[in-house]
């Protein structure tokens, strides 16, 4: 280790002001940030005391998508008809591509313009990157996965002026590029099983998944239990609602996500499946909702996003309220997709700067009146 | 010559599309094919640049009151003539084009470059100036156009560019963008024109 802070101290002169490489002065920032918490503290304003910065936050993000990755990973293999370790092996060894071309392109992106705009680089992309491939179906060609995220990055994020200041979720913009440029690879019956012969896959697996069986036909062919645990097809990281909430509880436990965002998309999703099957257009329980899809991935890590849910704590129960019963507005009444989180959680991003905004409103009128009261 | 400029500035620096930010919704609807496009952009050229020498001529015999009508009445007749000259030539585009082309009567270009322009300059001036504007109008069409043609359907001007063998269907690897295809993708491309355009012309960003 100290070894590693020497080699860093003796070589930053050349990335500083004046250096020979001092053009490169971002990427060097965002290594020796990445390597050691910064020396450095907040010199003006009001800011929290806090050893946690933002790359620590980022980072404990992505220690909660862990257990929903490892399983992820067992579960590609285990729907190619493998087994045990080689399951998780065979999955491991398909999804390293997609996680490798993500962070390539989209970190790739973000140094080019930290470097044009002499900016440090952002840490956002480090949740965004291994989100991204978690949410695609496991086969999507590599160049497409690398297109969304171009996109995501560049008209999700950097038009808006970067981290921080994006109005939806990267992740989600990606993966509502790719669905809607190259709709016959991104949806349909193929393409939630792995494509690689090798290690003794099961070749050409097809199947609907959870979600379409239960538009088209009212049932589905898995237990209940299987949905909970994540035996289903879906997109890589999204079929186990155990590891989501387990992802979930560090989130909460360190107060990363909103328990009241969280919270309220369940509560709202599950009130909109009672409703739906109270007049009769379901007959699957409504709970079902929760646990197929990407519905519970989408609760606890996409709906949550500091940035781009609502800031005020009202906002985020309206908001997490809407997102929840949106999705199962449009699964159940949409014919044409199956799956209506994304479309949800996109949506009341864009709405929730409104939320809040009337939310801030009320608050100040509430406030008058009480002057006026007074008076 | 004194008007060259009437003729170059509405191209790039004063472009009514991506500086002036005028007809914008055809530019989204006209643009999933280059040949529509171009045929759109030719009707404009004709529209604005013979309703700009029509209402120069007359200029000095209306009353500023009734002018907008006037207008109106000279550019619906252009538009009829162009809209019945393509019926007659090319039908399928004409099709294709279907109420478009009756809507560039409400295209702002041509409105705006009449009461701006042509009712305070010469007809020469003025006809040059439409010319101008319809063809910067086109330029941008045909630069949307042409990628969302090629990403969205891998042809241009209805031939196949991209090789049938790259595709997925035929064992290749290559697969249509299909938002290319939905105007929201026009709207984003002609961001991207905006943003292009303005990196290398310092005196258009805000500050």
């Amino acid at each position: 280790m100290k070894g590693l802070r020497k080699l860093v101290d003796n070589v930053k002169p050349t990335f500083m002001e004046g250096g020979k490489l001092s053009f490169l002065a971002s990427t060097f920032d965002a290594i020796e940030t990445f390597l050691f918490v910064p020396n450095t503290t907040t010199k003006k304003g009001a800011h929290v005391r806090d050893c946690i910065d933002m790359k620590r936050t980022m980072f404990f993000v992505v220690l909660a998508l862990i257990p929903a990755f490892l399983f992820g990973c067992y579960n590609t293999g285990s729907q190619v008809g493998l087994e045990g370790f080689t399951a998780f092996w065979y999955g491991l060894v398909r999804v390293l591509p997609m996680v490798a071309v993500s962070y390539i392109v989209g970190l790739g992106i973000e140094i080019i313009y930290a470097q044009i705009r002499k900016e440090e680089v952002a840490e956002g992309y480090f949740v965004t990157g291994f989100l991204i491939p978690m949410i695609m179906p496991v086969s999507t060609p590599l160049w497409m996965v690398a297109l969304g995220v171009a996109f995501a990055v560049i008209f999700g994020k950097e038009v808006f002026g970067g981290t921080g200041m994006n109005v939806f979720n990267p992740a989600l913009v990606a993966r509502a590029f790719v669905f809607f440029a190259f709709t016959p690879q991104m949806s349909g019956e193929k393409v939630w099983f792995s494509d690689w012969k090798m290690m003794g896959a099961a070749d050409a697996t097809t199947g609907a998944t959870a979600l379409e069986q239960l538009a088209t036909t009212g049932q589905m062919q898995w237990s209940v239990m299987d949905a909970f645990l994540g035996f289903i097809p879906g997109s890589f990281g999204e079929t186990s609602t155990l590891c989501i909430l387990l992802g979930g509880l560090l989130l909460l436990w360190t107060g990363i996500a909103s328990w009241r965002t969280m919270l309220s998309v369940f509560a709202g999703g599950l009130a909109m499946g009672y409703l739906f099957q109270a007049v009769g257009l379901t007959e699957y329980p409504a709970y079902y909702h929760l646990l197929v899809g990407g519905f519970a991935f989408g609760a606890v890590f996409m709906a949550t996003d500091p940035v781009t849910s609502a800031q005020t704590n009202t906002g985020k129960y309206i908001v997490g309220l809407m997102t929840g019963a949106l999705a199962v507005l449009v699964r159940v009444v949409n014919p044409a997709y199956p799956e209506g989180m994304m479309l949800a959680i996109l949506f009341m991003n864009a709405l929730a700067p409104t939320v809040d905004y009337f939310v801030v409103e009320a608050n100040i009128n509430r406030r008058k009146n009480r002057i006026k009261s007074v008076k | 010559m004194s008007n060259w400029k009437n003729l170059t500035g509405p191209l790039s620096s004063n472009n009514p599309v991506i500086v002036q930010i005028l007809g914008i919704c055809s530019a989204l609807a006209v643009t999933v094919k280059m040949e529509p496009a171009l045929v759109m952009g030719l009707s404009v050229i004709v529209v604005t640049a013979f309703a700009n020498l029509v209402m120069s001529l007359l200029r000095n015999g209306i009353p500023s009151r009734i002018r907008i009508i006037v207008q109106l009445v000279v550019i619906a007749a252009l538009v009829i003539l162009v809209d019945q000259f393509l019926k007659a030539f090319v039908y399928d585009v004409s099709k294709q084009l279907s109420v478009y082309v009756g809507l560039i009567i409400t295209n702002c270009i041509i409105m705006g470059r009449v009461e701006a322009y042509a009712l305070g300059n010469k007809p020469w001036d003025s006809f040059l100036d439409g010319v101008g504007n319809g063809l910067g109008y086109a330029a941008i069409l045909l630069i949307v156009a042409f990628f969302r043609e090629l990403f969205g359907s891998g042809t241009l001007f209805g031939y196949q560019v991209i090789p049938d063998s790259w595709y997925i269907a035929n064992g290749g690897f290559y697969s249509n963008v299909g938002i290319m295809l939905f105007p929201p993708m026009a709207l984003i491309i002609v961001g991207v024109i905006i943003w292009v355009h303005r990196s290398f012309n310092k005196d258009l960003q805000e500050k």
